[in-house]
């Protein structure tokens, strides 16, 4: 099998798997409980909580472990609106949010807050003048993504924290896509709060962090026991977070090496992809992107059909089709470019990882054109373009 | 997610193709939901003689057209009207909920392409709607359907 769909997950390293194994069944201590056996996971948990914190560039007590990205978004969305909401309504977010952070939103308008949600441009930046453009008196939190997990496009993350610290706005980020891609640094980048999710960095599913800066208060949605200081209880799943601190370590040791083969990888298939077929373009700001991240539509064909066809040749990658989203309307990202929808619907992501090889590339290379002629061939749209232009 | 006969279908698609000087063509569907399918007929002595389709969507809606057009193919047309798209979804041995929709476009491809037929030859076929107003939209349009 080619995997070529990194964005969606990664497969969990050895090392990572090696490290989390004991904690399964010789160290499975409760860490609340008093004994040996439990206590010593008492210094796992800080240990994990200190390597995560070194790599985000915080101090270990604002580093918290929850249930994986999607708690983290919503536990920081719903939680500044509720610790603030008497001092405003009004939240900025953009319109290419992952659904963690956009659901939660549209879920806050229904309670009365007031959202905006700034336009992208055609590659799928916003600008931090957009962004103080849109702050008003009633602003009590500003959310935007990091980077973007279908068209890898990477925000002015720093720029904009720092227009959200003049204006004494809150400052979330989802940064799933990027941790353990892109270095941080929470203080430089002026990030009050900030998402991860172990799996997208081969780590395990099921766990992710949310950093919440120090003096920033963010009431609790769980309530039960006092793990994570009181403000996420339950007991910790420590083998997913020993896991997690490993991956990224991990993660971030070589990392400029490894971007730099992936962008070299990363290049090659999107030069070759418009050398070898006609009527596609590339999806996202061809520079600002994460290294990894390629995302074309092809004109006339539909997407789900070309992962059907990839999938048989053991080729995995994804679609931002409405087949492949469960609902009638295709990928709201690529819709928010400006795409028209036929073009949306026709869109295949391709997202590399470290194990990729170009010989791999070379294989995808070799079908895809094919692939993307034979549904051509079968379509009504592309019938009439070509009628139109003979 | 399909079952082996949809994948059959998909991956050996029966019947693509355009007929020239047909009798009836039909275009459902539109880009907004990511479907459309264009039906193209020969009708000699009330009957399918031959059929074609160009169909832009998912896997569902290639098997689809592929196995309509040929559960339709040398039918009378009453026979052809019989074919709803319960019957084309369970001839492919059933498709996943969130695709049936793409077999009930396969039905309404076969409607307009016959209505088409009609009007062109001034007929009233019984049994026969005219089709709900679903045109392929040109690139670009933003006509609501």
């Amino acid at each position: 099998m080619i995997y070529l769909d990194h964005a969606a997950t990664t497969p969990v390293k050895p090392p990572v798997l090696e490290a989390m194994l004991p904690y399964f069944t010789e160290n499975y201590g409760n860490p609340s409980s008093v004994y040996k056996l439990a206590q010593r996971n008492k210094k796992t948990l800080d240990d994990a909580r200190a390597v995560v914190a070194r790599h985000l560039g915080a101090e270990p007590k604002e580093i918290f472990f929850t249930s994986g990205g999607t708690e983290a978004d919503n536990w920081a969305i719903k939680g500044i609106a509720a610790a603030l909401k008497e001092k405003g309504n009004h939240i900025i977010t953009t319109n290419i949010e992952h659904h963690a952070v956009l659901h939660p939103c549209q879920h806050l308008e229904k309670l009365g807050f007031d959202v905006t949600y700034l336009e992208v441009d055609g590659d799928g930046l916003v600008t931090p003048e957009q962004v103080e453009q849109a702050i008003r008196d009633e602003t009590i939190l500003i959310s935007i993504m990091y980077a973007n997990n279908e068209i890898g496009t990477i925000m002015p993350i720093a720029e904009i924290g720092a227009v959200a610290r003049a204006h004494g706005v809150v400052f979330h980020t989802d940064a799933v896509q990027a941790v353990g891609h892109l270095p941080i640094d929470v203080k430089a980048e002026n990030i009050d709060l900030l998402s991860l999710s172990g799996h997208k960095f081969y780590g395990p599913k099921g766990i992710g962090v949310l950093y919440i800066r120090r003096g920033v208060k963010l009431p609790s949605f769980l309530h039960g026991g006092g793990q994570e200081r009181g403000k996420r209880p339950g007991t910790e799943n420590v083998p997913g977070i020993v896991g997690l601190a490993t991956a990224i370590d991990l993660a971030y040791q070589d990392l400029a090496a490894k971007n730099a083969r992936i962008t070299t990888l990363r290049d090659y298939l999107i030069d070759r992809i418009f050398e070898r077929i006609p009527y596609c373009r590339l999806n996202g700001h061809r520079q600002q992107r994460l290294a990894n991240n390629v995302n074309f539509s092809f004109d006339f064909v539909e997407g789900e059909s070309l992962l059907l066809l990839l999938d048989i040749e053991g080729i995995a990658a994804s679609s931002g089709s409405a087949c492949t989203s469960g609902s009638l309307d295709p990928s709201h990202v690529l819709l928010a470019l400006g795409l028209p929808h036929e073009q949306a619907h026709g869109s295949i992501r391709f997202t590399l990882g470290e194990d990729n090889t170009q010989a791999e590339l070379d294989l995808v290379l070799d079908k895809l054109p094919v692939f993307v002629e034979r549904m051509r061939s079968m379509s009504p749209l592309y019938e009439d373009f070509v009628q139109k232009n003979s | 997610m399909y079952s082996e006969k949809v994948m059959e279908c998909f991956m050996n698609p029966q019947n693509v193709g355009e007929i020239e000087n047909a009798d009836g063509v039909g275009t459902v569907g539109n880009p907004r939901c990511g479907d459309i399918m264009k039906i193209y007929l020969k009708i000699e002595d009330n009957t399918i003689k031959d059929v074609k389709f160009k169909t832009f969507g998912c896997g569902a809606a290639i098997a689809t057209s592929t196995m309509m057009t040929q559960m339709v193919k040398g039918k009378t047309i009453e026979e052809a009207l019989k074919i709803n798209n319960e019957a084309v979804a369970e001839a492919l041995d059933g498709l996943p909920p969130v695709k049936m929709h793409c077999s009930c476009l396969a039905e309404e491809a076969l409607q307009a392409a016959l209505w088409n037929y009609a009007q062109k030859n001034q007929l009233s076929i019984e049994g026969l709607n005219p089709p709900p107003n679903y045109v392929a939209e040109e690139k670009g349009s933003t006509e609501e359907n």
